[in-house]
């Protein structure tokens, strides 16, 4: 029972890098970006490239799927997302899916349609056994580590440091924010390409835990849609307690009661949301 | 008194009947579409999955382009009435108009148990909702496998014909006079109701909630009203599905098929009536047409045609086509540009 509750968080953990990207953009921006799967999925590909073509070591393979789609974020959120902040939802919903299909083709085209594999390196293999039915996964307590520090120095970052406070202003009421002078476009790059390389990130962590393959973005928008509306936008402890609850009980409801299986985390949405509707921890926007 | 209050509201009152009126293009698209049964006797079948997707697309319309509402989960109604019909020809009951106001009335009644539950919150909260319930359909279908059928469908379906007299047949004949024929019924009914009072207060409902409130409109009972409506309207879409298909699967209460008919109400326009069928007729046409060369290659040049859509013709293709005839329109007049108002 512990190792699935462990398996949970750690799953959670993973969920809440890949979805934090989402959530800050929706904040900031007011933009939902359906799209925010293929930069994810573009980062695991970026690794699988690294690793598997030209042996670079894994753990050198992950910094340069956090840079590369980073740099596609700020490139394409300054030449073609930008122009689309004040129209239509429709419209914004229309250009990101129009993404979504050509990034899943192209990845079909240049990478096949099968499941990546990868090699993990040794010293990441095999589990701990601490007490009878309690193992604990050595990938997964890496990648529940290395998350947890993440969210640790985000949640910083957006606490304590000037541009922290510049960025939740922003999410409150830009256009006050705009009007104390704060460069708000500026903030809106910089963000939007720290969320695509925290997705990047994820989809490279996630390679053998998620399944890599074309159809990865459409696959979890809808996971990382129920962090976003749970957790709520503008912190970082919302999405992460939303991915952790959701993580948990995906792995727990899959593992227990296979016969409801995913049936569980809708309903359990569905009341979050009508009990609360602007998600656990988001605030009420000021508009 | 009521003398001088029509003759002070004539203008908008005339300006209203003559919205309400039919124009040249719109009879022509319907003229078309009967010609087709004539002209394109090799390609009913796929014209028939049109007019279905275009009646789906319509419910839509209905909830996201005049009431504001945006779902991501409608397929959950298209689905329900699509099983329904299914589930009922498959016991032996084929008689096919009967099963399609099963359909619509199955989901109808769904509608508005959910209605509730979509009118709280904010857009996004919307859009999960509306979503996780269409998920949730989904599991609930693919569990109770010994009434659907699960991931493999219902198999077994055979329908009487219609009216007693005209038969489904292989060449999809029947099926898509039925299909054309059920379309236009609805969409009489749709464009009856846009254009009249209550139509009108779910135009100001989207454009301004708030004021509509402090007008004294009863909001959510209109809202209720729309999205009882709108589902329907998909559950009779997904029945006729069945029906002309003969086989109903999960693939009709999935995501992607509630993504799907997003997607063709946004690309041929939404809040203008046609704009699903447009739609509809457009996507599944290039549909055809290009994933003969490889689903790649499709998929990747639909992506960057919604890309460009969305940067030069917003509205989609109806908004194109409503430009393209303004400018016609002013051509022929005499002016450079199409006047204002």
């Amino acid at each position: 029972m512990l190792t699935v509750l462990f398996d949970g968080i750690a799953s959670g953990a993973l969920l809440f890098l890949l979805a934090l990207g989402l959530s800050i953009t929706l904040g900031i921006m007011n933009f939902v970006n359906l799209a925010h799967g293929a930069f994810a999925m573009s980062g695991g590909y970026v690794a699988v490239v690294l690793l598997n073509r030209w042996g670079v070591p894994f753990l050198y393979c992950l910094p340069v799927a956090f840079v590369v789609p980073a740099l596609a974020g700020v490139v394409l959120e300054r030449t073609l997302y930008v122009r689309l902040y004040n129209a239509n939802p429709l419209d914004q919903v229309l250009f990101t899916i129009g993404i979504v299909f050509a990034s899943m083709a192209t990845a079909s085209y240049f990478m096949g349609s099968q499941h990546q594999i990868i090699q993990v390196p040794p010293f990441l293999h095999g589990q701990f056994h601490v007490l009878a039915g309690f193992d604990i996964g050595i990938y997964r307590l890496f990648l529940l580590g290395l998350c947890g520090l993440i969210a640790l120095f985000l949640h910083l970052v957006l606490m304590r440091t000037r541009f922290g406070s510049q960025l939740r202003a922003a999410v409150d009421n830009g256009r006050i924010a705009r009007g104390l002078g704060i460069n708000v476009n500026r903030l809106f790059a910089i963000t939007f390409g720290m969320g695509s390389g925290l997705a990047g990130l994820g989809g490279a962590l996630g390679i053998e835990i998620l399944n890599l393959d074309p159809v990865f973005p459409v696959k979890f928008l809808v996971y990382f849609l129920i962090v976003v509306a749970v957790g709520g936008t503008g912190t970082v402890s919302g999405p992460l307690a939303a991915a952790l609850i959701l993580g948990i009980f995906d792995v727990a409801g899959k593992y227990y009661i296979s016969q409801i299986g995913a049936f569980i985390i809708y309903a359990v949405m569905i009341v979050v949301l009508i009990w609360r509707p602007q998600g656990l921890f988001g605030r009420r926007a000021v508009h | 008194m009521t003398a001088d209050y029509k003759l002070r509201y004539a203008p908008e009152a005339d300006r209203l009947k003559a919205a309400a009126s039919w124009r040249p293009p719109e009879v022509a698209f319907w003229l078309l579409a009967v010609a087709a049964y004539f002209l394109l006797p090799r390609h009913l079948v796929l014209l028939s999955r049109v007019a279905v997707m275009g009646l789906f697309a319509l419910s839509l319309d209905l909830i996201l382009g005049y009431a504001g509402i945006i779902s991501l989960g409608h397929a959950a109604f298209f689905g329900l009435g699509g099983y329904a019909a299914g589930i009922l020809a498959q016991h032996g009951w084929g008689e096919p108009l009967s099963g399609l106001v099963v359909g619509g009335l199955v989901a109808a009644l769904l509608g508005f148990a959910t209605s509730f539950l979509v009118l709280r919150g904010s857009d996004l909260t919307r859009l999960m909702v509306t979503l996780g319930i269409c998920l949730m359909l989904f599991e609930v279908a693919n569990k109770i496998r010994w009434l659907t059928g699960g991931a493999d469908g219902l198999q077994g379906i055979s329908l009487w014909p219609i009216l007693g007299i005209w038969s489904f047949d292989l060449y999809g004949r029947t099926a898509y006079g039925y299909s054309i024929i059920v379309l236009f019924l609805i969409f009489l009914l749709a464009r009856r109701v846009i254009h009249s009072p209550y139509g009108l207060a779910l135009r100001g409902i989207k454009e301004n909630e708030r004021r509509m409130h402090a007008l004294g409109t009863p909001v959510v009972r209109r809202l209720v009203v729309a999205y009882t409506m709108a589902a329907g309207m998909a559950g009779l879409a997904g029945a006729l599905l069945t029906q002309t298909t003969q086989f109903v699967s999960l693939d009709v209460l999935s995501f992607g098929k509630s993504a799907e008919v997003l997607l063709i109400l946004v690309l041929g326009g939404s809040g203008t009536l046609y704009g699903g069928l447009i739609g509809s007729l457009a996507l599944i046409v290039a549909q055809y047409l290009l994933s003969g060369i490889s689903p790649e290659y499709w998929q990747f040049w639909i992506g960057i045609a919604f890309i460009a859509l969305v940067f030069l013709a917003r509205g989609g293709l109806m908004g194109l086509a409503q430009g393209a005839l303004a400018l016609l329109h002013a051509r022929w007049h005499g002016r450079e540009t199409p006047s204002r108002g």
